[in-house]
């Protein structure tokens, strides 16, 4: 027999969860709108909206799945069958021992051995968004500011804000130097802070950057550490991008200039790392804390419990990532084919009339449109947005979605897509561009 | 000036100094293995079921294409390596509504659009506190808990918990009386309640709900205009009579009212499936702004595409899971049976329980007095003297002293026999007053009976940790 029950004013849900700090309902989800309801497909739909602003990388799948089939015992298939008990049990917070260890020998191996990296170091969290939301959770009180270099990855809005209650204060940089980080722009955004009476907790940076592509110089590196020893706060380094550098060499991490002052306050150090990028894998879920504080090291894996890698899935990279042969090989290999994607869509782009900030790393590039404003604004960039979007079919990113400074920039992804793709959105461009000029 | 990390990273929030995970230490310095450490410590405060792998394993042989991202023979690894959409792989929100369905009898539907998938149900908890709750909020449960609850639902939301005390007097079922005092008591804390969280079936008392609860619970919730969390993820544990029922069979008899919105379900694998690494969690709710909220903050805890893929094939496999189902209830019904007979044996008693991977044991007689710090004693000697890893009510938040969570599914039939064998050996021992003191073993315990103390100086006062803001 139903129950009736008098409607009465329902309960409040928290704060967070109505708030909109997630930013999902932002204008910029517009052009995922467009690419939803009308999705560019090669065969079936060559006229639909191509996805330029999605950072994945797809160049190298076929070296994961050829590694797959020729291992059998990584997915537990064949002999391998074995250890699925035990795995399927394993729900230890410090990770599988085995694919902690292949995780620090691989972040290693892609800064060419220039840095340790000690596996009792390495915190797992199930993605680089975990990670970076989680050592919010650590480092900084809510109410306090993280001071992040613009333009940065919308994704940190809230990431580092929604559920921590922590602000996030601008770096401003802009186009006069590059967008490189200056110790005046750290200075102002640290005094912009204090005026607002908010503390600050420490600094955080993407190197390399997103959306720039571009990894921070060594002296750049140097003037930040000196900035953060002053203020005696944190900086944490989003390296995810780090094993997309189109040539080694040029990447520094802030792992190699610790180790070249030995370490000294390296306790207010923390890196980010996952293979979402590197190895396009996002939807496995992995990233990692490196910290070099021995404090937020227990903490932040004891949080970890919120968010732990499948074992099944920490057994399959931990073979994969041990076999030297393979990870050598991928490296080189994933690195050659982005650079091969890059100089083509820079090639592509300046045949057309466009320059981009010149990058070197990284699964998209900056791409500068201020001439074409009609008004530089951010209205004026929002009406070129939506031209791309609409009439060129181009779902490519704002600048002022990444709280660019300055109007007219746009991050456009080149490695999520097939080569004929990438031409067919460059022909887009180039028709574009022409008749623009008639 | 000290470097600064949050309050979060300073408080004991985490909980990680409690006896429940000391007793741990100790185990993982001295283990029990059959042939290579016969004489060491026996892990009985895990709740894991290890009773069904060999289910799990002849499936995953009859299937290794599902594991090798295969989808008839075509291979999907490219698609499944990009998917990290929130919203979860369609076939297995699928799948595992319709295994929660079964789980159930059929007796409710599940709606796959309204479940929320998260990498545990540790993290769905949290995550739904933090939908539900901030700071200077109150969260009732019924006591004794799972220990974990202080840390998945308090730490990083800032919530409180306040307990429903529950006692051995009536098999600590829930009484109106009871949420009453508990709803009082928060009120003179000047906290908001949002809500009451259950365990069903209870960890760690292994017993189902009643009618008569839930229906309490229903009219409590309804007057106090707040929410019900049941987390149910031992429902597919449920080994013998009262036959289980879910909150959601409950809610179907009021039609389409305004409580549908305050009520919500956390489900996982971990116990049933015996797949904790896995990461296998999810939150079940008609609030579509709850579903929607939930939906965009698992993107801190999504769970593996790889995972939602394996787990959609198999539980997509009817036959396999229509045996599964049946297959471990009859082993956990064998174990349950092995353990309560066996203390009864050596003269201690169970509560009567029909559900989970534990009993919930009654020492009171074995304490020196009845009090706490007995309990800790008692506690001690079975960890180091009878080499048992157990858990003692305390640590629970359990009223009484003198109650301890034994756990039977997570070693062999041979490993069991002889943690009651040495259970026996040791009440024979009390029995004759040849009981051992502590003495010779002070030393090394002093470390773990003062964290101890600290923590049960700290859950007596509701004291705050320094550095807690």
């Amino acid at each position: 027999m139903a129950k009736e029950i008098e409607a009465a004013p329902s309960v409040q849900l928290s704060s967070i969860a109505v708030s909109e700090t997630h930013g999902e309902n932002s204008p910029y989800f517009a052009g995922w709108k467009a690419y939803d309801e009308n999705p560019y497909n090669e065969a079936s739909n060559p006229s639909g909206v191509i996805q330029m602003g999605l950072a994945e990388n797809q160049v190298s799948f076929d070296l994961l799945e050829e590694y797959l089939e020729t291992h059998p015992e990584a997915s537990f298939r064949g002999r391998g069958a074995t250890g699925f008990r035990e795995n399927a049990l394993f729900q230890d917070y410090h990770g599988l021992p085995t694919f902690r260890k292949a995780m620090a020998s691989f972040m290693e191996e892609i800064r060419g051995g220039r840095a340790k990296f000690d596996p009792r170091r390495v915190v797992l969290t199930a993605g680089a968004t975990a990670a970076n939301e989680l050592l919010t959770f650590v480092l900084a009180d809510r109410g306090t500011a993280w001071l992040v270099p613009t333009p940065y990855y919308p994704g940190f809005d809230r990431d580092l804000r929604w559920r921590t209650g922590v602000n996030i204060v601008p770096i401003n940089c802009d186009s006069s130097n590059n967008f490189q980080i200056t110790t005046p722009a750290l200075e102002a955004a640290y005094e912009l802070a204090e005026s607002m009476n908010i503390r600050v907790s420490g600094v955080l940076i993407t190197n390399p950057s997103n959306p720039l592509g571009v990894t921070i110089s060594r002296s750049v590196l140097e003037d930040i550490l000196d900035f953060i020893t002053r203020k005696n706060i944190h900086l944490v380094s989003d390296e995810i991008y780090s094993g997309s550098v189109f040539s080694s060499s040029e990447f520094v991490s802030v792992a190699e200039v610790l180790e070249a002052r030995e370490y000294k306050g390296s306790e207010r150090v923390h890196i980010v790392y996952s293979l979402s990028k590197d190895l396009g894998l996002p939807g496995f879920r992995v990233g990692t804390i490196y910290s070099y504080n021995d404090e937020v090291v227990t903490t932040a894996r004891r949080m970890s419990s919120f968010t732990l890698i499948s074992s099944q899935t920490q057994h399959l990279l931990a073979c994969m990532l041990s076999d030297k042969k393979f990870t050598k090989n991928y490296i080189e290999v994933n690195r050659t084919r982005l650079r091969k994607r890059y100089e083509r869509i820079i090639e592509g782009l300046r045949s057309a009339g466009i320059e981009c900030l010149k990058g070197n790393a990284g699964l998209f590039c900056w791409m500068n449109l201020s001439p074409l404003l009609e008004k530089p604004t951010k209205e004026g960039e929002l009406d070129l947005w939506r031209t791309m979007v609409h009439e060129l079919k181009l779902n490519i990113s704002p600048g002022s979605s990444c709280h660019c400074s300055e109007p007219g920039w746009f991050r456009v992804c080149f490695a999520n897509m097939s080569e004929h793709t990438l031409e067919v959105a460059l022909e887009r461009i180039h028709k574009y561009m022409e008749q623009r000029r008639t | 000036m000290r470097l600064m990390l949050s309050g979060k990273a300073t408080c004991n929030s985490h909980g990680q100094d409690s006896s429940y995970f000391l007793g741990w230490e100790e185990y993982e310095k001295n283990p029990y293995d059959q042939t290579r450490n016969p004489q060491g410590i026996i892990q009985m405060g895990l709740a894991e079921n290890q009773l069904s792998f060999d289910l799990l394993e002849s499936w995953l042989s009859e299937n290794q294409d599902i594991a090798g991202f295969k989808r008839n023979g075509k291979s999907i690894f490219r698609e499944l390596a990009l998917f990290q959409d929130y919203h979860g792989l369609p076939e297995f929100k699928k799948a595992l509504v319709q295994f929660m369905e079964e789980i159930r009898g059929n007796k409710v539907s599940f709606d796959p659009n309204k479940i929320v998938l998260t990498a545990g149900a540790t993290s769905a908890n949290e995550t739904l506190i933090f939908c539900l709750a901030e700071k200077g909020d109150a969260i009732l449960i019924p006591t004794p808990y799972y220990p974990g609850f202080d840390r998945d639902l308090k730490w990083r939301t800032g919530a409180e918990i306040v307990p429903i005390h529950c006692t051995s007097s009536n098999g600590f079922k829930i009484t109106a009386r009871a949420l009453e005092r508990a709803y009082q008591e928060a009120q003179n804390r000047n906290l908001k309640v949002k809500g009451v969280l259950v365990t069903n079936p209870s960890n760690p008392l292994g017993t189902t709900m009643t009618q008569a609860e839930l229906d309490l619970l229903m009219d409590f919730i309804i007057e106090k205009q707040i929410h019900l969390v049941s987390d149910e993820i031992y429902s597919g544990t449920v080994f013998s009579s009262p036959n289980y029922t879910s909150i959601m069979e409950v809610l179907s008899k009021y039609e389409k009212a305004e409580v549908w919105d305050r009520v919500h379900v956390v489900y996982s694998l971990s116990k049933d499936l015996g797949l904790p690494g896995f990461r296998v969690g999810a939150i079940y709710s008609n609030n579509d702004s709850i579903v929607a909220a939930a939906t965009k903050m698992s993107s801190f805890g999504l769970v593996s595409s790889q995972t939602q893929y394996f787990l959609s094939a198999l539980l997509s496999d009817k036959k396999f899971t229509k045996n599964y189902i049946s297959e471990n209830k009859k082993r956990l019904k064998k174990r349950h049976a092995s353990l309560v007979s066996g203390l009864q044996n050596a003269g201690i008693s169970c509560l009567e329980s029909n559900a989970g991977l534990f009993s919930w044991v009654d020492m009171r007689h074995l304490l020196k007095s009845n009090t706490f710090k007995a309990e800790m004693e008692l506690w001690e000697k079975i960890v180091y003297d009878v080499k048992l890893n157990i858990s003692p009510g305390l640590s629970c938040h359990c009223s009484e002293p003198g109650w301890f969570r034994v756990c039977f599914a997570n070693m062999t039939e041979e490993t069991l026999e002889i943690a009651i064998q040495r259970i026996k050996a040791f009440v024979e021992s009390v029995s004759r007053g040849h009981d051992k003191a502590i003495g010779g073993k002070k030393c090394l315990n002093i470390n773990l009976r003062k964290k101890f103390s600290k923590w049960v100086f700290r859950l007596s006062f509701h004291d705050r940790e320094a550095g807690e803001r």
